[in-house]
C-alpha cells in the first residue's frame, strides 16, 4: 500500500455517509430501525465522522410520492444519535418537501448537521431553512441537487445565495450521475473563487457513469473539502461514490480522511452488500439516467412503471430527461408512462 | 348593469392579472390598485388601464373608499400584512378577498363551498393557495363518494411563474394548503408538496393528487364525481385539464391534472396564477350576484 506522490498529499477531508439517506432509494425505503443502528455503529466505529439518516427523500419524505420508510424519521434518527461515540448525525431537508417543523424535530432527535437541498437554479427557496438550521447550532450544508443543469457561473452565484442565508457549506450535487470531471472541477472552481475562504465546498456524487471516484477526486483538486458517498455504494441509481474505493483512493494519494480503511471495507461486504434487495451497479437503467442526465431516483420508480404499462424504463427515462423532470417530480414518471402507453396504443384513455 | 367595486392591494403578479379578470366580468368593476412603491411597474399599468392608484398602501386607500362605493378588496400582498389590511377595510363595510397564505377567514373553494359563504355573509375569506385551488375540487370529488382516510397531492410550478413572497415563504404555502386538503377537501389526513421547476420553455402547471380512500375504491362513481367536478372548474378555468387517470391500485386513487392559464398577465404556462386570480374572481362574483340581487347587505365589521 505504498503512496503515489501526489499534489494532494496532506489534504484533509471530511467523508458524508449516505448510505442511510440515499440507501433507502436503493431499499424502497425498507430499512430497518435495527439495521440502520447497526450500520451506523459500524460506520462510526470506521470513524466516519458524519452520517445522513432519513428517508431517502429527507425531513417529509413520507409520502405517497415518495414512498413510505419502515419508521418515522425522529425514530431513525434518535435511535442512530443515542449510539454514537464520535459521528454526527446529518439530515437533509428539501424545501418544499420538508418544513422547519420537521427540523426542529429532527434536532429534538439528535440530528447535528443538515443538507439543505434545492434545484441548481432555486436556492432563494432555502433562506428561512438554512437560517433556521443556523439558529438551532446546525452544521449546515447548502445542496444544489442536479448541479449539470446550471453552468458554473450559475452555480457560483445559486451558492453565494445559500452562503448569505447562513450555509457553512455549498455543495455542487451530481444527482443524475451525469457530470465529468472537467464539469466538476469548472463549478467547483467558480464557487471557491466567490465564496468567502471558510466557506467549505462539497461534492455529492452518483456513479451511474463510473465516475464517482474521479469525479470527487476533482472536486478536490479544485478546492472542495467535503465528500459525500457511500460504502458499497449503496444509493440511488448506480449508487453513490463507493466510499471504501474513495478512501482507498484518497490513502494512496496522501488525501486525509481519518477513516479506519480495512474497517469500511468490512462494513460494505460483510453488512452493506447482504443488506442489498439488487446489487446497486451501473446495469442498463442507472447508464441511462447517467447518460441523459436525470435524477438518479427515478430509477426504481420507472422500471415499476414500466412493468404495469409496458413501456420500457429507458424510454420513459429518457422522455423525462428530454421533458426536463427534476428531483420531486416522481409523479410524473407515472404519467409519462400513462401518456407513452396511450400513444403506444397500450393504455385507453378514461375522458 | 351596475357593477360592484372592487380595490385591488398589492401590484405584483397576482394583483396586475387580477385586473384583467375583473375587468372581463359582469358583475365587478376593478377602480382602484394599492401598492407601496410609487415606481412600480404594477402601479403604472394599473394607471394606465384607468383605475386610480396610490402607493401609500391600504392607508392611502381608506379615505376614498366611502366616495368610491367600494364593497369587495382583493389582497395580495402578504400574511404578514393581511390581517391589518382586513380589519381596515372591514371596519368601513369592504368584504376582503384574501389571496395571502394569511388564512385568518374561512377557506374558500370555489365549486366545493363558495356558496355556503355567501350564504353566511363572510366579510373574508381565503383563497389558500395556488396548489389548493387546482387539487382541493378532485379531493372533495373522491370523499363526497367515500370516506378518504389521506390525501396527498403535488404541484409542480414553473419557475418563472413564482414571485419572491412564495420562494421565501414555502412552508407557509406548504402548512395553508395542507390544512386546506382536511378542512375544505374532506381528508382525514392532508400533505402537500410543491416543486419549482426551472425547464425552459416553462413547463405548464401540473398537479398530482392521490386519494387513500377507507374501504375498496368505488371506480364508476369516483371517475364520474371527479370528470363532474374538472368540468365545474373549467366554468372559470377553461385551461384546467385532466391528463391521465383516475387510475386505481388497491385503495389509491390517483389523477394527473395540468392548469394552463388565460395568459392574460404572465404567459400560458402560469395556470398558477390564473387559477388563484379565476378563483377570487369568482369568489367575489358570487358576492356581487347576492348584494345586486339584494339578497345580501355587506355591514362595517366592528372591532372589539
Amino acid at each position: 500500500m505504498s503512496q503515489t506522490s501526489s499534489s494532494l498529499k496532506g489534504r484533509k477531508v471530511i467523508l458524508h455517509d449516505m448510505c442511510l439517506r440515499d440507501g433507502m432509494h436503493a431499499k424502497r425505503e425498507q430499512i430497518s430501525v435495527e439495521q440502520m443502528v447497526k450500520v451506523a455503529t459500524a460506520l462510526d466505529d470506521a470513524g466516519i465522522p458524519y452520517i445522513q439518516v432519513t428517508h431517502g427523500a429527507g425531513l417529509g419524505g413520507n409520502s405517497l410520492q415518495h414512498g413510505f420508510a419502515m419508521a418515522p424519521n425522529e425514530e431513525y434518527i434518535s435511535a442512530v444519535a443515542s449510539k454514537m461515540k464520535q459521528a454526527k448525525v446529518s439530515v437533509l431537508l428539501i424545501p418544499g418537501l420538508g418544513t422547519m417543523k420537521e427540523l426542529q424535530a429532527a434536532y429534538d432527535a439528535g440530528a447535528r448537521s443538515v443538507h439543505v437541498a434545492t434545484h441548481c437554479t432555486e436556492a432563494d427557496t432555502s433562506p428561512q431553512h438554512i437560517a433556521f438550521a443556523r439558529k438551532l447550532g446546525m452544521d449546515t450544508t447548502g445542496f444544489l441537487m442536479m448541479s449539470h443543469l446550471n453552468d458554473a457561473a450559475g452555480i457560483a452565484q445559486q451558492g453565494k445565495l445559500m452562503e448569505s442565508y447562513g450555509a457553512h457549506t455549498i455543495y455542487v450535487t451530481d444527482s443524475a450521475g451525469y457530470m465529468l470531471p472537467e464539469d466538476v472541477k469548472a463549478r467547483v472552481a467558480a464557487l471557491r473563487e466567490v465564496l468567502k475562504p471558510e466557506t467549505e465546498i462539497g461534492f455529492h456524487g452518483h456513479h451511474n457513469l463510473g465516475m464517482g471516484v474521479a469525479n470527487s477526486i476533482a472536486a478536490i483538486e479544485a478546492g472542495a473539502s467535503r465528500i459525500d458517498g457511500s460504502v458499497a455504494g449503496l444509493g440511488a441509481g448506480a449508487g453513490n461514490t463507493p466510499l471504501e474505493v474513495f478512501a482507498a483512493v484518497c490513502e494512496r494519494m496522501g488525501i486525509e480522511t481519518g477513516v479506519d480503511l480495512f474497517k469500511i471495507m468490512d462494513v460494505a461486504e460483510d453488512v452493506i452488500v447482504p443488506m442489498m434487495d439488487h446489487i446497486v451497479r451501473v446495469d442498463r437503467e442507472s447508464l441511462t439516467l447517467g447518460f441523459a442526465g436525470v435524477y438518479s431516483t427515478f430509477l426504481l420508480h420507472s422500471k415499476r412503471a414500466a412493468e404495469r404499462f409496458g413501456v420500457p424504463a429507458r424510454d420513459i427515462l429518457v422522455e423525462l430527461g428530454r421533458k426536463k423532470m427534476i428531483g420531486g417530480q416522481e409523479d410524473m414518471i407515472q404519467d409519462t408512462a400513462m401518456t407513452m402507453a396511450k400513444e403506444r396504443g397500450l393504455l385507453k384513455q378514461v375522458a | 348593469m351596475k357593477k360592484i367595486k372592487c380595490a385591488l392591494i398589492g401590484s405584483g403578479n397576482i394583483g396586475t392579472d387580477l385586473i384583467y379578470k375583473i375587468k372581463r366580468s359582469p358583475v365587478l368593476e376593478p377602480v382602484w390598485m394599492v401598492g407601496i412603491d410609487p415606481e412600480s411597474e404594477g402601479l403604472a399599468r394599473a394607471r394606465e388601464m384607468g383605475l386610480k392608484t396610490t402607493a401609500d398602501g391600504v392607508d392611502g386607500l381608506l379615505p376614498h373608499v366611502e366616495a368610491d362605493e367600494i364593497q369587495i378588496a382583493f389582497d395580495a400582498t402578504s400574511a404578514y400584512v393581511h390581517a391589518e389590511n382586513s380589519r381596515k377595510l372591514n371596519e368601513l363595510g369592504v368584504m376582503m378577498i384574501d389571496l395571502t397564505p394569511a388564512a385568518i377567514g374561512p377557506l374558500c373553494v370555489p365549486p366545493v363551498n363558495l356558496r355556503q359563504h355567501a350564504d353566511k355573509l363572510e366579510m373574508n375569506v381565503n383563497m389558500i393557495s395556488c396548489a389548493g385551488q387546482a387539487t382541493i375540487p378532485v379531493v372533495h370529488a373522491v370523499s363526497r363518494i367515500q370516506g378518504v382516510e389521506y390525501a396527498e397531492i403535488v404541484a409542480s410550478l414553473a419557475s418563472k411563474s413564482v414571485g419572491p413572497g412564495t420562494r421565501a415563504n414555502l412552508d407557509e404555502f406548504t402548512y395553508t394548503t395542507s390544512n386546506a386538503i382536511c378542512k375544505v377537501g374532506g381528508a382525514r389526513r392532508g400533505k402537500a408538496l410543491c416543486i419549482i421547476n426551472p425547464a425552459e420553455p416553462p413547463m405548464i402547471m401540473r398537479n398530482t393528487i392521490y386519494c387513500l380512500t377507507d374501504d375498496e375504491p368505488d371506480h364508476v362513481r369516483i371517475t364520474e364525481s371527479i370528470l363532474q367536478m374538472i368540468g365545474e372548474v373549467q366554468k372559470y378555468v377553461p385551461g384546467y385539464r385532466l391528463v391521465n387517470g383516475p387510475i386505481y391500485d388497491g385503495n389509491k386513487v390517483s389523477v394527473f391534472l395540468e392548469v394552463a392559464g388565460l395568459g392574460d398577465y404572465l404567459p400560458k404556462y402560469a395556470g398558477n396564477l390564473d387559477i388563484m386570480t379565476a378563483a377570487a374572481t369568482r369568489t367575489a362574483e358570487m358576492f356581487a350576484e347576492e348584494i345586486l340581487a339584494g339578497k345580501i347587505q355587506l355591514k362595517a365589521v366592528e372591532t372589539v
